[in-house]
C-alpha cells in the first residue's frame, strides 16, 4: 500500500501555545485512519493543517510526495484532499440537490465565461453534475430530502449532506471532522455504514473523532494525540492495549487532580 | 411555459417603457418626467452593481465612488481627448472595473461591517481625489461637456447627434432605458447561470466554498469588478445628460441610496434594484410637498418597510402567488 498523505514533523504554535508538536504519520491508500485524543489534544488544529486551512509553523504535509501545506485550501481541494465540516457548515439557503451540484464545481470542464454563455461544454457539465449529484444523494439515502432547503434538515441528514458535498468533489482523500459527534447509537451505526461506503468508492478516509466505540469499530489504524504530541499509532487492538493511551484517557493513578 | 411567460413579461415591459411612457408624457405634457425617469434608469444600473456585491455577501456603501470615477473618465476623454461619448461609455465602465480589482484585492478579504466601513470611506476618498487632482479641474468641476454625437454604421444612422435635436430629453430617456434593459438582462443571465450559484455559495459560506475548490478570492474580485463596471456606466451616462460633473456629483448620500435601493427592492431578486430605485426616487419626490417633514416621513416609511418587508418589495409578489 502506498502512502498517500505524509504528515512530517508538523508543529503549530499559537503565540506561546504549541497546539501540535512535531507530529508525523502517514495515511495509506484506501484505508480509514482516525485521529483521536482527549479534548484540547490538538486534533482540530491538525485537521486544519492537513486541509491547509492553517499553515504549519514548521514541518510539512505531503500529498503523493508533493508539498501541499501552505497552499490555498481551494488548490489543495483541487489536488484531491477535501475536508468536510461539522454539521452546521452547509449552504443553508439552497436545496439539498443544489448543495451537491455546486460541490461538483471542481469537475467542470467549462470556464466561468462558458457557463455564462451556455456553451455546449457548459451544458454537458450541468447535465453531468445533475446526474452525479442524484447518484450521490441516493447513495447516502438523502433521496427523500432532495428538494428540501438544507437548513430544514435534521442532524443525521445534515451530516450525510456534508459528506455528500465532500464526495461530489471526487476526492482522493476525504477528511471528516467528527462525523459521529452528537449522534445517538442508531445514528452512529448508520454513519459508520456511510463512512464504510465512502471507502468502498475508492476514497481514502481520515477522520478526527471523539466517539471511541465507533472509531474502534471503523478504523484500520488509529493515531492518538495528547497535548499536541503523538503518543501512539496502530491498529484498534494495539491502541486499546496501549498503556500511554489508557493513561491519557483515564489519567494515571499518581497524577494530581487539577493538572 | 415559464419561458413563454418570461418572454411575454419582457415584451410588455419594453412596450410600456419604450412606447407607452413617452406617449403618456407627450399626451399629458409632463416633459419633466423624462428627466426623472432617465435618472431612475441610470441610478438603477448603479444600484444593480451594489446588488451584485450583496449577492456575494458583502455590504457595499461605496458605489458613489465608482459612479463619480466613471463620470470623470468619460468627461475627461470627451473634453480633453475629443473621443466620442459612446466610446467613452464602455471605457468608463472598464476603467472602474480595473480600479475595483486593485481596490478589491485587499479589501474584499474583509467581511460584514468592516467591508461596509471601508467602502463608505471610498466615496469620500473619490470626492477628495476629484478635488485635488489637476486633471479633474478641482472644485470648479467640468462644465459644458458636449452632448453625445451620433452613431452610424455603414452610413446608417443608429443614433442621431444629440446636439442637433430640438429636445434631447426623449432621446436620453430612450437610450438610458435601453442601457438599463441590457444591464439587467446581462445580470439576469449571470444570476441564473452557474456563476450565480457560485456567488450564492460565497454568500452562504466562504469556508465551505473554498473547501469544495471554489477560488473565492478570484470570484469575489470578479463580482466586485462587475459591480463597479455598472457603477461607472451609470455615472458616465449621468454626466452626459447633465453635461457637467463636480466632485460632489456623487456623494456618500448617493452611495447609501444605491444600497437602500437594493434593500427596498429585495436582495434576492434581480429586478429588486430597479423597483427599489423607482419607488425610492418617486417616493422622495412625492414627499417634497411635506416640506420640513420630508426626511422624517421618508425615513420612517423606510424603517417600517424594512421591519415588515425584510425581503424587499418584490417579496410581496411571491406572497400573492402562494395564496393564489
Amino acid at each position: 500500500m502506498t502512502e498517500l498523505l505524509q504528515i512530517k514533523a508538523v508543529t503549530k504554535r499559537f503565540g506561546g501555545l504549541i497546539a501540535v508538536n512535531n507530529v508525523s504519520f502517514a495515511v495509506r491508500e484506501r484505508e480509514i485512519l482516525s485521529v483521536i485524543g482527549p479534548n484540547g489534544a490538538g486534533k482540530s488544529t491538525l485537521f486544519k493543517l492537513i486541509s491547509s486551512f492553517l499553515s504549519p509553523s514548521s514541518g510539512e504535509v505531503l500529498f503523493r510526495g508533493q508539498r501541499i501545506s501552505g497552499l490555498a485550501p481551494h488548490i489543495v481541494a483541487r489536488k484531491g484532499v477535501v475536508r468536510t465540516f461539522q454539521e452546521t457548515t452547509i449552504f443553508k439557503g439552497m436545496t439539498v440537490r443544489d448543495n451537491v451540484i455546486i460541490a461538483h464545481h471542481l469537475r467542470s470542464n467549462a470556464t466561468l465565461a462558458g457557463f455564462y454563455l451556455g456553451t455546449i461544454t457548459a451544458r454537458r457539465d450541468e447535465a453531468e453534475f445533475g446526474r452525479s449529484a442524484d447518484e450521490i444523494i441516493d447513495f447516502l439515502d438523502l433521496g427523500a430530502q432532495r428538494h428540501e432547503i438544507a437548513s430544514t434538515l435534521p442532524h443525521g441528514h445534515l451530516r450525510a449532506l456534508g459528506i455528500a458535498i465532500g464526495l461530489a468533489t471526487n476526492p482522493t482523500v476525504l477528511l471528516l471532522d467528527e462525523p459521529f459527534a452528537g449522534m445517538n447509537h442508531d445514528e452512529t451505526v448508520r454513519a459508520v455504514k456511510m463512512v464504510r461506503g465512502v471507502r468502498k468508492r475508492g476514497v481514502t478516509v481520515l477522520l478526527v473523532e471523539h466517539d471511541m466505540p465507533a472509531v474502534m469499530n471503523i478504523s484500520d489504524r488509529i493515531v492518538v494525540l495528547n497535548f499536541g504530541v503523538k503518543i501512539a499509532e496502530g491498529t484498534p487492538k494495539e491502541i486499546q492495549e496501549n498503556e500511554k493511551v489508557i493513561e491519557a484517557y483515564l489519567g494515571a493513578e499518581d497524577e494530581t487532580i487539577g493538572f | 411555459m415559464k419561458r413563454t411567460r418570461n418572454i411575454f413579461a419582457v415584451a410588455v415591459f419594453l412596450l410600456v417603457v419604450l412606447i407607452g411612457v413617452p406617449w403618456l408624457i407627450e399626451a399629458t405634457g409632463r416633459l419633466d418626467l423624462y428627466y426623472t425617469l432617465t435618472s431612475v434608469a441610470l441610478l438603477s444600473i448603479a444600484s444593480a452593481g451594489v446588488w451584485v456585491t450583496f449577492y456575494i455577501g458583502r455590504i457595499n456603501i461605496g458605489q458613489g465612488a465608482f459612479a463619480l470615477m466613471g463620470g470623470y473618465v468619460s468627461a475627461i476623454l470627451v473634453v480633453q481627448h475629443g473621443l466620442s461619448f459612446w466610446l467613452t461609455l464602455p471605457l468608463a465602465g472598464l476603467f472602474c472595473a480595473a480600479a475595483s480589482v486593485l481596490i478589491g484585492l485587499p479589501i474584499l478579504r474583509l467581511r460584514g461591517v468592516y467591508f461596509a466601513m471601508v467602502t463608505l470611506v471610498l466615496t469620500e476618498v473619490a470626492r477628495l481625489l476629484a478635488l485635488a487632482l489637476p486633471i479633474t479641474n478641482g472644485a470648479k468641476g467640468m462644465v459644458s461637456i458636449p452632448l453625445p454625437g451620433g452613431i452610424s454604421i455603414f452610413g446608417l444612422t443608429i443614433l442621431p447627434d444629440f446636439a442637433t435635436l430640438a429636445n434631447p430629453r426623449p432621446a436620453f430617456y430612450l437610450v438610458s432605458v435601453v442601457l438599463m434593459v441590457l444591464c439587467f438582462a446581462g445580470l439576469y443571465r449571470l444570476v441564473h447561470s452557474r456563476i450565480g450559484k457560485l456567488c450564492q455559495s460565497l454568500q452562504q459560506n466562504e469556508e465551505l466554498a473554498s473547501s469544495i475548490g471554489v477560488n473565492i478570492a478570484y470570484l469575489r474580485v470578479i463580482a466586485y469588478a462587475i459591480s463597479s463596471f455598472l457603477g461607472g456606466l451609470g455615472g458616465a451616462m449621468f454626466v452626459a445628460i447633465s453635461q457637467s460633473i463636480y466632485p460632489s456629483s456623487f456623494t456618500v448620500t448617493d452611495s447609501v441610496n444605491f444600497m437602500l435601493n437594493c434593500f427596498l427592492g429585495g436582495l434576492s431578486y434581480v429586478f429588486g434594484p430597479m423597483i427599489g430605485t423607482f419607488v425610492l426616487y418617486f417616493g422622495w419626490d412625492f414627499l417634497f410637498e411635506t416640506g420640513e417633514f420630508q426626511l422624517l416621513i421618508f425615513s420612517s416609511v423606510l424603517i417600517a418597510l424594512m421591519l415588515f418587508l425584510p425581503n424587499g418589495l418584490l417579496s410581496l409578489r411571491l406572497f400573492g402567488k402562494k395564496q393564489g
